[in-house]
C-alpha cells in the first residue's frame, strides 16, 4: 500500500474509532434520556448543559470505586473477561463500510481511498466470527467469578447467544444468496435503488436477524444474562467499578456495531433514496474530485443518522417490551426463528431461481392472511362483569 | 368484593395466530410508547422552580411586626403551650423606657426560638396567639440545614424585616410569588 494511502487509512480508522467509542460513550446518556421521556420524566440534566457531562462523571464513578477481585476468583481470567467483551465488540466494527469513498491526489497521482478501516471480502463472515466471540467474554468472566450464580448467568447468556446467532446466520444467508457475495460493500452496493434496500426484498429475513441482534446484544426484551429478578446481576455479579463499565460499555458497542450492521444489511447503508441524482449535480457544480467528496460525507452522515435510528430503536423496544422468560426465549430461537430463517432462505432461492426479487413477501402474505383469518375466526374474549 | 369496575376476569384462552405472532402487540406497545416519548413532561425541576402550593400552605415561622415596626409578641407562652412539639420556647422581658419604638407592649421576648427539628408544621401556634404576632408563611419553605447548630431558630431568622412584610392573601386566589432566592439555603 502506498504511502498516501496508508495515511489516508489511519486517519480513517482513528476518526471511525474515536465516532465508535464516541457514539457509545453517549449511548448511555441517551438511553437514559430517552428513558426518562418514554416514561414522562427528564432524565439526567444536572452535570453539564441538559445533563450532556453525565458519561463523563459516570465514568468519573466507576474509575473511583473500589477494584475488587473475589479472593477465590482465577485472577488473570477474572481480568481478561471485560477486555474481551470489549475487544470483541470494538473488533467486529473494523470492517463496516461507513461511507464511499475518499478521492484525493497527492504528486499528481489521484487516489480512491474508500471510507471502512478494513477491506476484506468476507466482513460477513468475519463479523459473524468476532460477534461468536463476544460469548467468550461473558463465559469467562462468569467462570472466573468462582461464584454459582455468575456461573449460572453465565451458561444462560452463553446459551441464548449461541441459540440466536443459528437463526441470526441463516436469516442473512438469503441475502447473501441474493449478492452473491460475502462483502459487506458488495451487499450495500446491490442496494443502490430504493426499492432493492433488502429491508423490502426480505422483510421476514428482517424482523428474524432484528430480533436476533437485540439478543446477540443481550438488550431487552432478552436480556436474560443480567436478568435482576432472577439472577442478582447474572455473570457480572461479582464485577465492580471500571471492569464492570468495560461489560456495559462493551454491550453499548455492539449495540451500535449492531445498528450499523442492521443498517448496512437492509437500509442500503450509505445509499439514500435519489442519491445518483445528488451525486450528479453535486460533481456538476463542484467538480468530479470535491463533488465525489461532498457526496461521500453526505452519505457518511446518512449511515449515521440510519446508525443512531437504530441506536434509539433499540431503546424505544427497551423501554417498551417485558422481558421475556427463559423457556419463551429458547422457544423463540430453536422452534421459530430457525424453522422460519430456514424457510425464508428456501423462498428466496425458489424466487431467484425464477428471478423473482421479492419472493419472501409471499410469506409474509401468507402469514398476514392466516393472522387475520384466524382473528375473524376466534371467539371474542368475554369480559365477566363481578 | 369489588373495589373498582376496571377488573377484567383473567382468560387462559388460546391465542389466535395474530397474538402469536407478537408482532401487531409489539408495534401497538411501540405506538404507545413513542406517543409518551413527545409528551409533555409534568416534571417540575424543584430547586429552581417551585411550585405555588396554596394559601394555606405552613412553611416558614415569621414573627411579625405592626405597622410602625414594633414587635407584636407579648411572650406570654401560648403558642409554646399550643404546640404538640414542644418545639417553642422563649425568654419574656420587661421593655424598657425608650423602647416604645421596638416593642408594642410592656411585655416581650427577649428570645424566641423555634427548634426546627421538632416543629411538625401543625400551625397551632398561630391559631393559639392571641396577638396575630406568629404565622407559618405560606410562600416560604424551612431551607435544608446540614449542621446541628442551624437547626434552632432564633428571633434573627424569625421576625420579619421591615421591607419583607408577610402578608397572607384574605382571597385565596391571590397567588404570592412561589419562587425566593433565599430558600436555597438558609441564610446564616
Amino acid at each position: 500500500m502506498e504511502l498516501p494511502v496508508l495515511i489516508a487509512k489511519g486517519l480513517i480508522i482513528l476518526v471511525i474509532f474515536g465516532i465508535t467509542l464516541l457514539i457509545a460513550t453517549y449511548s448511555t446518556y441517551a438511553e437514559r434520556k430517552v428513558a426518562a421521556f418514554l416514561q414522562d420524566r427528564i432524565g439526567p440534566n444536572r452535570a453539564g448543559p441538559w445533563g450532556l457531562l453525565q458519561p463523563i462523571a459516570d465514568a468519573g464513578k466507576m474509575f473511583f470505586k473500589e477494584d475488587f477481585i473475589p479472593s477465590q476468583a482465577s485472577k488473570w481470567l477474572f481480568i481478561l473477561g471485560p477486555c474481551l467483551a470489549m475487544l470483541t465488540a470494538l473488533m467486529s466494527s473494523a470492517v463496516i463500510p461507513f461511507g464511499d469513498s475518499i478521492r484525493f491526489s497527492w504528486d499528481n497521482v489521484n487516489y480512491n481511498v474508500n471510507l471502512q478501516p478494513i477491506e476484506i471480502n468476507i466482513g460477513v463472515l468475519y463479523i459473524f466470527g468476532v460477534v461468536s466471540l463476544g460469548v467468550y467474554g461473558i463465559m469467562v468472566g462468569g467462570w472466573a467469578s468462582n461464584n454459582k450464580f455468575s456461573l449460572l448467568g453465565a451458561i444462560r447468556a452463553a446459551s441464548q447467544n449461541i441459540s440466536y446467532e443459528i437463526a441470526l446466520g441463516l436469516s442473512l444467508i438469503a441475502i447473501l444468496m441474493m449478492t452473491g457475495s460475502l462483502s459487506l460493500r458488495a451487499i450495500i452496493d446491490e442496494q443502490a435503488s430504493f426499492f432493492e434496500w433488502n429491508i423490502f426484498t426480505q422483510p421476514l429475513g428482517f424482523v428474524i436477524f432484528l430480533t436476533c441482534a437485540f439478543a446477540e446484544c443481550n438488550r431487552t426484551p432478552f436480556d436474560l444474562p443480567e436478568c435482576e429478578t432472577e439472577l442478582v446481576g447474572g455473570y457480572h455479579t461479582e464485577y465492580s467499578s471500571m471492569k464492570l463499565g468495560f461489560y456495559l460499555f462493551a454491550e453499548y458497542i455492539n449495540m451500535f456495531v449492531s445498528s450499523a450492521f442492521i443498517s448496512a444489511l437492509y437500509f442500503g447503508g450509505f445509499h439514500y433514496p435519489f442519491m445518483d441524482l445528488v451525486n450528479g449535480s453535486l460533481e456538476n457544480s463542484l467538480g468530479a474530485v470535491a463533488g465525489h467528496n461532498v457526496a461521500t460525507a453526505i452519505g457518511f452522515a446518512v449511515f449515521f443518522a440510519k446508525i443512531l435510528f437504530f441506536i434509539f430503536f433499540f431503546m424505544w423496544v427497551r423501554w417498551t417490551l417485558p422481558r421475556f422468560r427463559y423457556d419463551q426465549l429458547m422457544n423463540l430461537g430453536w422452534k421459530t426463528f430457525i424453522p422460519l430463517s430456514i424457510l425464508n432462505v428456501v423462498v428466496t432461492g425458489a424466487g431467484l431461481l425464477y428471478d423473482f426479487k421479492y419472493s419472501t413477501w409471499l410469506i409474509a402474505t401468507v402469514m398476514i392472511v392466516l393472522a387475520v383469518m384466524s382473528m375473524a375466526r376466534a371467539p371474542k374474549r368475554q369480559v365477566v362483569p363481578q | 368484593m369489588q373495589l373498582t369496575n376496571r377488573s377484567k376476569q383473567v382468560s387462559n384462552k388460546e391465542m389466535t395466530l395474530a397474538e402469536k405472532m407478537y408482532l401487531p402487540a409489539v408495534i401497538s406497545g411501540l405506538a404507545i410508547t413513542i406517543r409518551h416519548f413527545f409528551r409533555k413532561k409534568p416534571t417540575i425541576q424543584y430547586p429552581e422552580v417551585k411550585k405555588y402550593l396554596g394559601p394555606v400552605y405552613r412553611g416558614h415561622h415569621v414573627l411579625k411586626r405592626d405597622e410602625q415596626g414594633r414587635e407584636r409578641c407579648t411572650a406570654c407562652g401560648l403558642c409554646a403551650v399550643a404546640c404538640p412539639a414542644e418545639a417553642i420556647s422563649m425568654v419574656a422581658a420587661e421593655r424598657q423606657k425608650g423602647e416604645e419604638h421596638l416593642y408594642r407592649e410592656e411585655k416581650y421576648a427577649a428570645v424566641y426560638e423555634v427548634n426546627m427539628v421538632r416543629c411538625i408544621f401543625c400551625g397551632l401556634c398561630e391559631e393559639a396567639c392571641p396577638k396575630q404576632a406568629v404565622y407559618l408563611r405560606h410562600d416560604r419553605m424551612v431551607p435544608v440545614f446540614q449542621e446541628r447548630d442551624e437547626f434552632v431558630y432564633g428571633k434573627d431568622k424569625l421576625v420579619e424585616k421591615m421591607d419583607d412584610r408577610y402578608i397572607r392573601p384574605a382571597n385565596s386566589e391571590v397567588k404570592a410569588t412561589p419562587t425566593e432566592p433565599s430558600l436555597t439555603r438558609a441564610a446564616t
